[in-house]
C-alpha cells in the first residue's frame, strides 16, 4: 500500500513518546501533527511556531539537558535556513537531535523550489558526526525512527510528503548498512528514495533482459556511508551509475564517487536533477518524470556507456547471444 | 552547593578588579582579544558567578546546576577569567589563551570546563537557554538559565524567535542580561541600526524587564538573585555599561572592539588598573 514516510513516522513516534518520556516532539507549525496527536503527546509535544534556527536551538539546549528531541520542519528549512543552528548547536556537540525532515528532493511537488530540497544531503552529510538517511518507504522510516532511540549523535531523515510506493518486502533495513536489493556483476547501480529506487529496480530487470546483469544498492544512508559494501559491489562492475532526488552535485553521487575515487576507481556517472532551479510545475512524480529520473533513463544511460567503452575497447563485453 | 562563595579576604569588588586585569593581560598575548566588550560585562560575570548562580567546579556536571552561556561568546576571555578566579580552571592556565596547546580558544568551547555549550556565532544563546531552562521543566527541577547578549547581538532575528518562545512557553527560570555597552564593531549601535527604545522592546516580547547600571556590582547581584520577578514571564537585565571599562584611554571608543596590547599600552593598562583601583 502506497504510503508517506512523513504519515509513517507521526505514526509511529506517539507510541514511542508514551514510552519514553525523555523523547520530546518539537513542530514549526507544520500541520503534520493534529490536535488528537497533541492531546495524546501531552507535554511531550510543542508547537513552537514558525521559527527553524529557534527549533534548531532548543533542541539543542533541550539535548544538552538530557532529553532527545525529534524536530519537525521541511527540509529546505532545516538544511538552508537552519543549517547554522544544525552545524554549531546540534552538530558541534554531537547532541542527539532527530531532525525529521518532510518535502524532501521533488516531494513538494508543485509548490516550487521555495519547497524543494534538491541540495540537503550535500549539506547535512559533510557535517561531522551527522547521521544522514534517506528512508525508502513507510517500513523504512518507521525502522529509521525507532533505531535512533539507540542512536548516540544528531540524525538527520529525509522525508517525503505524499504517499509513495513501497518496496518489496525485505528485512528492514538498518542504519549505515546499504541494502542490496539485487545482485549482478556488470553494474552498479546506487539509488537512494522512493522513486529512485524504484527505477533502479525496474531498470535493473530490463537491463537482464539486454544480458546486463546489475546490482541494486539502496543507499539509504549517505553518512556515514556504508564504504565496504559500495566497495565490494562497485569490485566486479564496469560502470557504476548513481540516481537520487538531488543536484547532481553533492549528494549520493558525490559520496559514491568520492569514496570509489579512493578505495575502488570506477567510472561514475551521476543521475540527478539538472544544474537549474525547478521550472516546470507538477506533482513528485510528474517531475520525476519530467526531468527523466527513470528507470528508462537508467536503462539508457548504462548502455550507451557500456556501447561506447567496448567500441573503445577498454571493456571487454560478453556477447549475450553466445 | 550553594550559591555564594567569596572567601572572606575577597569582595565582589576585589573579584572584578583580577579578572579585569586577567583579560588585560590576555589582549597583551600574540592574538590580542576582544578587550572592550569584555571588559564591559565583568561585572556581570562577577555578580553571577560570585553570588548568584549555583555551580561547584568540584560537581561541574552535577544536573541541579545552574547554566549559563554567554551568548556574546567575543567576551570568552572575561569568562574564562571568571571561570578561573572561580575555581574552574588554574588561573595560571589564562595565559595560555589563543597559544597553541591551549584549550583557551578565542571563543567559548566546551572542552574548558564551566563551560556549558560552545558559543560565538551571535544569536545563538537565547534558543539554546530556552532548551536548558524547558529541560529543567521537563526535570521538575528549580535550576535557574541564564544567558549574556551583547546588545549589538540583538540584531540577530534568531533572537528575537527565541523572545518569543520564551515568553509563550512562560520560560520565568530563564534570565537574559544585556551587556548594553552601546558600541558595536565599527561605531555605535544606534547609528548603525537602532536597538531603543531596549526595555520596551522586550517588555512588548511578553519579557519582565529591569535596567541597571552594569557596573554596579551589589545591584547585578539583588537584580539577578531575585528573578522571576513576575511569575511566568522570563526576565531580561539591561545592564547600562560602557566598552572598554576600566581603561579610561580605551573606554568608549568602537576601536577597542578587538585589541591586541602592545607592551608600552600593557603597561598603561595595567596602571590605570592600579590607580583606579577596581575601577569605581
Amino acid at each position: 500500500m502506497n504510503r508517506a514516510t512523513r504519515d509513517a513516522y507521526r505514526d509511529c513516534l506517539l507510541p514511542l513518546l508514551n514510552q519514553h518520556p525523555d523523547l520530546i516532539c518539537l513542530d514549526t507549525d507544520t500541520g503534520l501533527f493534529g490536535a488528537q496527536f497533541a492531546a495524546a503527546a501531552g507535554d511531550q509535544y510543542l508547537n513552537l511556531g514558525i521559527a527553524e534556527h529557534n527549533l534548531m536551538g532548543i533542541a539543542a539546549g533541550l539535548a544538552a539537558g538530557g532529553r532527545m528531541p525529534f524536530v519537525n520542519t521541511m527540509a529546505s528549512f532545516a538544511a538552508c535556513r537552519a543549517l547554522e543552528a544544525i552545524k554549531i548547536d546540534i552538530a558541534y556537540n554531537q547532541l542527539p537531535v532527530r531532525i525529521m525532515a518532510t518535502h524532501g528532493g521533488l516531494a513538494a511537488g508543485h509548490l516550487g523550489p521555495t519547497h524543494q530540497a534538491l541540495e540537503d544531503l550535500a549539506v547535512l552529510r559533510v557535517l561531522p558526526g551527522m547521521t544522514v538517511v534517506v528512508p525508502v518507504d513507510a517500513a523504512a522510516t518507521v525502522a529509521f525512527v525507532k533505531q535512533s532511540l539507540g542512536l548516540a549523535g544528531p540524525l538527520y531523515v529525509r522525508l517525503g510528503r505524499k504517499p509513495s510506493p513501497p518496496l518489496p518486502v525485505l528485512p528492514a533495513p538498518v542504519i549505515g548498512q546499504a541494502q542490496t536489493l539485487r545482485q549482478g556483476a556488470e553494474v552498479l547501480l546506487a539509488c537512494c528514495g522512493p522513486f529512485a529506487v524504484l527505477g533502479c529496480l525496474t531498470a535493473a530487470g530490463a537491463l537482464a533482459e539486454q544480458g546486463i546483469e546489475a546490482t541494486v544498492l539502496n543507499v539509504h544512508t549517505l553518512r556515514p556511508l556504508d564504504t565496504a559494501t559500495l566497495v565490494a559491489a562497485a569490485q566486479p562492475a564496469t560502470l557504476v551509475v548513481t540516481v537520487e532526488e538531488h543536484w547532481r552535485a553533492g549528494g549520493l553521487g558525490g559520496a559514491v564517487a568520492e569514496a570509489l575515487a579512493e578505495a575502488e576507481p570506477r567510472k561514475v556517472l551521476r543521475l540527478g536533477m539538472p544544474d537549474h532551479f525547478v521550472d516546470a510545475v507538477g506533482s513528485q512524480e510528474y517531475l520525476v518524470t519530467h526531468y527523466d529520473l527513470t528507470a528508462e533513463r537508467v536503462v539508457r544511460t548504462v548502455s550507451t556507456a557500456l556501447d561506447s567503452a567496448a567500441r573503445s575497447g577498454t571493456i571487454n563485453r560478453k556477447d549475450p547471444t553466445t | 552547593m550553594t550559591g555564594v562563595q567569596v572567601p572572606v579576604r575577597d569582595t565582589l569588588e576585589s573579584l572584578a578588579a583580577r579578572i579585569r586585569s586577567h583579560v588585560v593581560n590576555m589582549c597583551a598575548g600574540p592574538e590580542g582579544g576582544h578587550l572592550g566588550g569584555a571588559l564591559s560585562c565583568i561585572e556581570v560575570l562577577t555578580a553571577l558567578y560570585f553570588s548568584v548562580l549555583k555551580v561547584d567546579p568540584q560537581r561541574s556536571d552535577d544536573p541541579a546546576r545552574d547554566r549559563f552561556l554567554l551568548s556574546k561568546g567575543h567576551a570568552a576571555i572575561a569568562l574564562y577569567a571568571t571561570l578561573a578566579e572561580r575555581g574552574f580552571l588554574p588561573v595560571e592556565e589564562l595565559a595560555g589563551y589563543g597559544r597553541p596547546g591551549s584549550r583557551l580558544m578565542g571563543h567559548p568551547v566546551r572542552a574548558v570546563p564551566g563551560v556549558e555549550l560552545p558559543t560565538g556565532s551571535l544569536g545563538h544563546g537565547l534558543a539554546l537557554a530556552c532548551g536548558l531552562a524547558l529541560a529543567a521543566r521537563y526535570a521538575g527541577r528549580d535550576s535557574r538559565s541564564f544567558v549574556l547578549l551583547g546588545d549589538g547581538e540583538l540584531q540577530e532575528g534568531s533572537v528575537w524567535e527565541a523572545a518569543i518562545a520564551a515568553a509563550s512557553l512562560r520560560l520565568d527560570r530563564l534570565v537574559a542580561v544585556v551587556d548594553r555597552n552601546g558600541l558595536q564593531l565599527t561605531g555605535p549601535t544606534e547609528r548603525i541600526a537602532p536597538m531603543e527604545p531596549m526595555a520596551e522592546r522586550w517588555r512588548a516580547f511578553g519579557w519582565a524587564v529591569r535596567d541597571v547600571d552594569g557596573h554596579d556590582l551589589p545591584q547585578l547581584a539583588d537584580h539577578l538573585a531575585a528573578a522571576p520577578w513576575e511569575p511566568g514571564r522570563p526576565s531580561v537585565l539591561i545592564a547600562r555599561t560602557v566598552k572598554g571599562h576600566g581603561l579610561p584611554f580605551l573606554a568608549g571608543r568602537a576601536a577597542n572592539h578587538y585589541v591586541t596590547l602592545s607592551p608600552r599600552n600593557h603597561a598603561r593598562a595595567i596602571d590605570a588598573l592600579h590607580s583606579t583601583d577596581a575601577v569605581r
